[in-house]
């Protein structure tokens, strides 16, 4: 690799050819502002538009100032990063910048996250000395999504998630110079675009601009009305990341404080999403092995690979994209909704509570969970199996506005019957978890034999794409995964083309998974953060007891006293689904 | 994604522009283009098989359409006017036979009448300053022309 010595603020830095000035300045220990340029390493994810300014540099030799993130090094350059000239560039980009922003700070749902927000205190910008017209658009709010244009800066962060990352290619700037957008075609609304309601645009959104549709209010409105029973289910990717919020380590788990957290607020019930994703394998996992065991036996009606369907980002997306493949995800319900169907029936019984008196919310990393608990399908005579779901930035909020000391708050356990899991159930977080989590089951009840080793690091990782064998005792199942919609898309085409080779394919819509859900606290491009949530997953598995979705006891009970046998009847009834073709959803409406 | 509602020749013709450039994505520039001198205009549906063709996002489509003023998703008047906005035309009166134009079709740069006979649009120069301020009419070159002239110049066409 060729190798390009320069010099930064006085420094002799050494880098490989095609480096950035920014990378090269980094890489020194030197920090260069910047605004619209975002990496998230290891996923080959980069907006490098050049657009903002905000990271200009004085480059010897040079009349312009140079942005650092678009700028490659040179032999013998010699760079300087913060003289006055350069000071005084950025100063002025980010004053025009906020000349044409709302000073919404106060109430802004980014506020304390937005980094437009943080550039400014930086530069200590105390007045803004241009006054003039401000652009102005209409308010566009999803069932998941909220998108405010008035505070966007143009970075085009989520116009690279979504058309390059994710291929959905729901938003793109659109119109010209004071009237220009980020938007969907023919600037519809997001709701009637291809959009999955991923939430990946409003985890890189620097400001305001993009926001969650928060819910808090109706749950504070339900949890004060004494003829309602309020429950909780907490998804397992939740409980990795929560306490970033409160200023822990990144990785930090919180089971315990989160479940204590919950029950101070209120909630009736605090019961574990992880019970409803050992559910899911039971159902998935009986799924896989019976749509193998007739293609083995030569039915060639039946349509392999099978397709995880836990990700309600990944089920829209395949809804849009795929409408002639309908019939090849697995036709379980995702944990959310099975923990829904669950609670409104079999608990609700149980507990001697009506099913309009109940009301189910989650905590997910997600914001397409949002979406997926509005959908019809998932209602009875119009009551919801979830009522409401909430990400964890805004669990976050939500514990903090009560006033809750969630550092020095006692480890707790989740309530029985729901709350039961298994090291399985939390690997649904990462991306590989689902399928790891099936294989453990899928293997014994197959082979009939016990796993010496319940990891499967062959389906760990981050890569984007991955494939691996697993011998089912001289039965070899090849699996594919996927994270990221591009990835998705790739594989997908795989299987369109007939080219496909894998018996079971798990796809994840987000970066690593739902630990790097649309809902997760901002990682701000820092991929070691994933890392560690990752890693946190892992740890919560080894340390559970039991590790294998079919023992767990409740979930046997569960099958013992009212559901009867995976993919029985009544599971089928209350705990599987069916999907729709979207592709012809998207409408042009007359002008 | 989108219910089409045009004519099966008209998709036909689309999609054989799009194979002229080798359904590439890098073309859709000159797509457009060329898409915009057979049918007049981009209407919603013809980006929409366009972005099928070239396997692109209907948002980029749109996005490069409403980025460039020479695409209109509004089809031209049956006699497209333009008037010259060029130095020349400008300083000697160009803008205020234009203000005579919006003002006598109800339009504004851009728009077409409500009987789709005239549209209203601005050029940079035609090459004939000696005759400032020009207006075209179709092919047709209008010189040294006066707001006083352009109820004139409409009734030709009426």
């Amino acid at each position: 690799m060729e190798m390009i010595k320069l010099t930064i603020d006085n420094k002799i830095v050494e880098v490989a050819k095609g480096t950035t000035v920014l990378k090269a300045a980094r890489k020194a220990g030197i920090d260069i502002p910047t605004l619209c340029y975002f990496e998230l390493g290891d996923m080959n994810i980069e907006n490098k538009p050049g657009g903002c300014r905000v990271c200009v540099v004085q480059i010897e030799g040079r009349k312009n100032l140079a942005p650092a993130c678009a700028t490659e090094v040179a032999e013998g350059m010699i760079v300087d990063t913060h003289n006055i000239r350069v000071l005084n560039a950025r100063r002025t980009v980010v004053e025009l910048m906020i000349s044409d922003h709302p000073y919404d700070c106060l109430i802004c749902a980014k506020s304390g996250n937005c980094e437009l927000q943080d550039i400014a205190h930086k530069f200590g910008i105390r007045e803004i000395p241009y006054q003039g017209e401000k652009s102005t658009y209409r308010k566009d709010t999803s069932p998941s999504i909220i998108r405010d244009v008035d505070k966007c800066i143009m970075c085009r962060r989520c116009e690279m998630m979504c058309n390059e990352f994710q291929t959905v290619g729901a938003l793109s700037a659109v119109n010209r110079g004071f009237n220009s957008v980020v938007a969907p075609a023919f600037e519809m609304n997001l709701e009637k675009s291809p959009c999955t309601y991923c939430g990946q645009c409003v985890s890189v959104c620097p400001t305001g601009a993009l926001t969650e549709v928060d819910h808090t209010r109706n749950i504070i409105t339900a949890l004060a009305d004494k003829t309602k029973t309020v429950i909780v289910q907490t998804a397992p990717a939740v409980r990795a990341a929560l306490g970033e919020e409160f200023g822990m380590e990144a990785g930090t788990i919180v089971t315990g404080k989160m479940a204590a957290a919950l029950r101070r607020l209120g909630f009736k019930y605090v019961f574990d999403t992880d019970f409803a994703a050992d559910l899911t394998i039971m159902e998935e996992g009986t799924e896989l092995l019976n749509r193998l065991g007739r293609s083995l036996n030569g039915d060639t009606s039946v349509k392999l690979p099978i397709l995880t369907s836990c990700c309600p980002g990944w089920v829209n997306f395949f809804e849009h994209n795929f409408p002639e493949m309908l019939d090849i995800p697995s036709t379980a319900k995702s944990p959310q909704q099975m923990f829904g169907a669950i609670a409104k029936t079999y608990f609700a019984d149980k507990i001697g509570v009506k099913r309009n008196d109940m009301i189910v919310v989650s905590i997910m990393p997600c914001i397409a969970k949002k979406y997926e608990c509005q959908r019809d399908e998932f209602k009875v005579d119009g009551n919801p199996d979830v009522d409401y779901s909430l990400s964890t930035r805004e669990l976050a909020q939500f514990i903090k506005q009560a006033n809750i000391d969630f550092i020095n708050l006692p480890e707790e356990d989740f309530d029985h019957p729901l709350g039961e899991s298994t090291g399985a159930s939390v690997i649904f977080g990462n991306t590989g978890g689902v399928i790891e989590a099936a294989c453990r089951t899928a293997y014994e009840i197959h082979t009939g034999k016990k796993l010496d080793k319940v990891e499967f690091n062959e389906l760990r990782g981050m890569e984007g794409i991955r494939e691996a064998t697993i011998d089912f005792d001289g039965l070899p199942i090849n699996i594919g995964i996927a994270h990221g919609l591009g990835n998705a898309r790739k594989l997908l085409d795989d299987v369109k083309a007939g080219k496909s080779k894998f018996h079971a394919i798990e796809i994840m819509a987000c970066p690593g998974g739902c630990i790097g859900g649309g809902g997760q606290p901002y990682h701000h491009g820092d991929s070691s953060i994933l890392k560690k949530r990752a890693a946190a997953i892992y740890r919560e598995d080894v340390g559970k007891p039991i590790r294998k979705s079919h023992e767990n006891p409740d979930i046997i009970k569960l099958y013992d006293e009212f559901l009867g046998k995976p993919c029985g009847e009544k599971s089928h009834h209350l705990l599987h689904t069916h999907y729709f073709d979207k592709s012809t959803e998207v409408f042009i409406e007359e002008q | 994604m989108v219910n089409i509602k045009l004519s099966d020749d008209k998709i036909i013709r689309i999609k054989d522009i799009c194979k002229s450039f080798n359904n590439e994505g890098g073309e859709l520039i000159n797509v457009l283009h060329k898409t915009q001198s057979t049918f007049g205009y981009l209407p919603a549906e013809v980006q929409e098989i366009i972005a099928r063709e070239l396997n692109v996002s209907l948002a980029h489509v749109y996005g490069v359409v409403t980025f460039y003023s020479f695409f209109t998703m509004i089809p031209k008047g049956e006699f497209p006017i333009s008037i010259c906005m060029g130095t020349a035309c400008y300083v000697r009166g160009g803008e205020k036979v234009l203000d005579e134009f919006k003002r006598e079709l109800k339009i504004t740069v851009g728009q077409t009448s409500d009987d789709g006979r005239f549209s209203l649009s601005c050029l940079r120069c035609v090459g004939a300053c000696g005759l400032a301020p020009v207006v075209m009419v179709g092919e047709k070159v209008y010189g040294r022309v006066a707001p006083d002239m352009v109820k004139d110049i409409i009734n030709e066409y009426k």
